[in-house]
């Protein structure tokens, strides 16, 4: 009957079957509709550059994991979700080998630098965003039309160089220019609402990130609306502010980074140099993160009044 | 009637996997031919051996008095010789001192067993006399004392008790089975307790998923105006002594206090039956329910098994084990404690015998902390179990007691749903030990 190999560890002796592969994987799944939609509207430009963002991303862990001699741990899809969504947030028209660029620094200098998976203080796919700015700025500024393939601005671009506004139905719709994965509204939102279902983000984060976005801009007399669905920020709201590693676990902590990057939204959008602001919004607020954990503890269970 | 539920914030829902037990009635196990009781079934001082080795002792005769006042004597739970005092392994962990009886299996009773006068007769101070003397301690699992809790220091001002039948980890179904068949025996032992300690306001705390017990336990505490049955929320650790507080009276236990810093005493509904009968009988406490389960044996049951049967008797009686055991688990699946060997007995705070096939252990390799958060929701104390986790894997001390890591009740909440599978309330665990400890030696210099 062999009781010579009973396990002896300490309680619980049960684990839920939730793991973090699973918890990447339903990510991976949310993002299926708008990649596919940047497909369809860009054609199979957008394919090539989603997959070699991916490959890039994941060679990359892979590489550096060998070389610090740690395990390589690419299986769990954490570089998979970084390449995608930095992938998300190029313009169509950048060049392959710059998207390889990108990618290779979201993991390098975004996540394995500080020790991988898990330590990073700064979303990966946003740091890689960031450095492709500032290093191929003239490409990261020049965006396609979707319907006739020739060069336009963004909606955001044309309101604030031109002054022209785009209609909510195009914005909502994703059939205008913009980097791959935020054009349409409608499909981020799909993706958002199944990782809410999911249990996988906390509806904290985009209510208030949405929401600050939606006062501050009426507030300041510009179209709330128009903000809402326009730029990255749909993919922003669901996807990267809701980026377990770098948000606060509480949950007063979620509420207070997503209002912070919604007002930095709104002031970078109306009062910046740059016509769109969700990429330094949520960058800012996660140098806030530990900070923010550290003020907005849970209230714990029969704690005495500080007298 | 649909009955508003209880309850508390934070907590888990693992699978209750009760199916396997929860509609067999009672069993009377078998008398085993060898019995272990352990000096020390109760958190306090062990207690001294006051038999000696081959003296022949009767049922329900006291073979170990306590040295100190948190304690409770034990007794023999057969007839028979003492066949050796000696180590023996213990279910809670390492070897303790322990009375060996060979059963002449006669069970003749001890002559001190009789009944007492009837609850109306009996003053305070009696009843209290009756939980120390037949041995009562908490039969949830944590063993504290029964007579103990009940002679609170004159400034405290009780005026609850509650009876704890939550039953909220997974697969025990022993407390179900005690409220299901001994309704009685539960409502009159809450109505000897709040004798005992003069107050007017008792709960009888029962988790939703067991509708029949709520409506057997309601109808034997009819006409018992002071007695309120409660339905709870089924949601691990609803059964905890803060959390079931909370949930009936609103009130909360002072960070650092006891339960009756917030007026109130919680019983097992067990330790209730067992004050019961030994009221009615004069019989102390010689057996207990003992939920048999789990994917590794082959015939589950509820057994009411004699204490210190050893576990190996106990699995022959089921039917035996399945090929491939991974685990054998004293107590429940969430706090229960892994044994090493089947020697160990049954105790007065054994509420089950969990065995585990190994490919249901879930066992796995941890992976970093991804920051998801579900620990922090879990945390029925609101604690920050990542954080604390990180305090401990560096020895931060200072840092873990300011996060509060000594509020921990250990529940496994966190453990349970990190998707890392990270150790974190085993690493609490240490580091709460060590901060408990480091405070100890600086209240001596």
């Amino acid at each position: 009957m062999g009781y010579g190999n009973l396990v002896v560890s300490s309680s619980p002796h049960i684990r839920s079957e939730e793991t973090v592969q699973r918890i990447m994987l339903d990510v991976i799944i949310a993002l299926l509709p708008a990649t596919a939609a940047s497909v369809y509207f860009f054609g199979m430009r957008a394919l090539a550059i989603t997959l070699v963002s991916i490959a890039a991303a994941v060679a990359a862990e892979a590489a550096i994991q060998k070389i610090r001699k740690k395990p390589v741990t690419v299986s769990d899809g954490s570089a998979v979700i970084t390449g995608l969504l930095l992938a998300l947030t190029l313009s169509p028209a950048m060049p392959l080998w710059m998207v390889a660029v990108g990618a290779v620094a979201a993991i390098g200098i975004g996540k394995q630098v500080y020790g991988g998976l898990g330590s990073n203080p700064f979303n990966p796919a946003l740091v890689g965003r960031a450095f492709l700015v500032v290093t191929f700025p003239v490409h990261m500024t020049t965006w396609i039309n979707p319907v006739d393939g020739v060069s336009s601005a963004t909606p955001l671009g044309l309101l604030k160089m031109e002054g022209t506004a785009t209609g909510y139905m195009e914005l909502f719709i994703g059939n205008v220019g913009g980097s791959l994965g935020e054009t349409s509204a409608l499909l981020l939102i799909l993706g958002g609402m199944y990782l809410l279902y999911r249990g996988i983000i906390d509806w904290r984060i985009p209510a208030f990130y949405l929401g600050t976005v939606a006062v501050m801009t009426l507030v300041l007399g510009a179209d709330p609306i128009f903000h809402l669905l326009a730029g990255g920020l749909m993919l922003g709201a669901f996807f990267m502010a809701t980026d377990m590693v770098t948000t606060p676990v509480t949950r007063t902590g979620k509420i207070v980074f997503s209002t912070g990057a919604g007002v930095l939204v709104a002031v970078i959008r109306l009062y910046g140099g740059y016509p769109e602001g969700v990429l330094f919004s949520i960058l800012l607020m996660n140098t806030f993160t530990p900070i923010i954990d550290k003020y907005t503890r849970p209230k714990i269970y029969g704690e005495v009044k500080q007298s | 009637m649909p009955m508003k539920l209880l309850t508390f914030k934070g907590g888990i829902h693992p699978p209750h996997n009760k199916h396997k037990t929860k509609g067999l009635s009672l069993e009377k196990a078998k008398v085993p031919d060898l019995v272990i009781i352990p000096l020390q079934q109760h958190i306090g001082a062990p207690c001294e051996p006051v038999v000696k080795v081959g003296e022949e002792v009767k049922l329900g005769q006291k073979v170990g008095e306590p040295k100190g006042f948190v304690g409770a004597p034990v007794h023999s739970s057969v007839s028979g010789k003492v066949a050796a005092i000696e180590k023996r392994p213990h279910p809670g962990g390492g070897m303790v001192l322990a009375v060996v009886i060979e059963s002449d299996g006669l069970d003749t009773p001890d002559e001190n067993v009789k009944p007492k006068e009837k609850l109306e007769d009996l003053t305070a101070d009696q009843i209290k006399n009756i939980m120390r003397e037949a041995g009562l301690v908490g039969m949830g699992g944590a063993a504290f004392p029964t007579q103990v809790k009940f002679s609170p220091p004159p400034d405290k001002k009780i005026d609850t008790v509650i009876l704890n039948g939550a039953e909220c980890e997974p697969y025990l179904t022993s407390d179900h089975r005690l409220m299901l068949e001994r309704s009685k025996d539960v409502v009159n032992g809450i109505k000897a307790m709040m004798k005992a300690v003069n107050v007017e306001k008792g709960y009888i705390a029962i988790e939703e998923n067991k509708p029949d017990a709520i409506k057997a336990v309601t109808e034997a505490a009819k006409g018992e105006e002071s007695i309120k049955v409660v339905a709870l929320k089924a949601k691990y650790p609803q059964g905890a002594e803060k959390q079931l507080i909370k949930a009936c009276t609103g009130r909360e236990v002072p960070s650092g206090g006891l339960p009756m810093d917030s007026g109130v005493i919680v019983n097992n509904v067990g330790t209730a039956a067992a004050l019961a009968c030994a009221i009615d009988t004069g019989m102390p406490l010689v057996e207990r329910i003992v939920t048999v389960t789990g994917s590794g044996i082959k015939e589950p049951r509820n057994l009411i098994v004699r204490i210190g049967t050893p576990f190996a008797d106990v699995i022959e009686q089921c039917g035996g084990l399945e090929d491939d055991i991974g685990k054998i688990i004293h107590g429940g699946p969430m706090m229960g404690i892994a044994q090493y060997t089947i020697e160990v007995p049954v105790i007065k705070g054994t509420s089950g015998m969990l065995i585990l096939k190994e490919q249901d252990l879930g066992l796995s390799q941890e992976s970093p902390c991804i920051k998801c958060a579900k620990c922090v929701d879990a945390c029925p104390i609101g604690l920050m179990p990542t954080k604390l986790e990180g305090f401990a894997q560096k020895g931060m001390m200072q840092e873990a007691e300011e996060y509060n890591a000594v509020d921990c009740i250990e529940c496994g909440s966190c453990s349970f749903v990190c998707p890392a599978k990270r150790p974190l309330v085993e690493r609490i665990r240490l580091i709460k030990a060590d901060i408990i400890a480091e405070r100890r030696k600086a209240k001596q210099a």
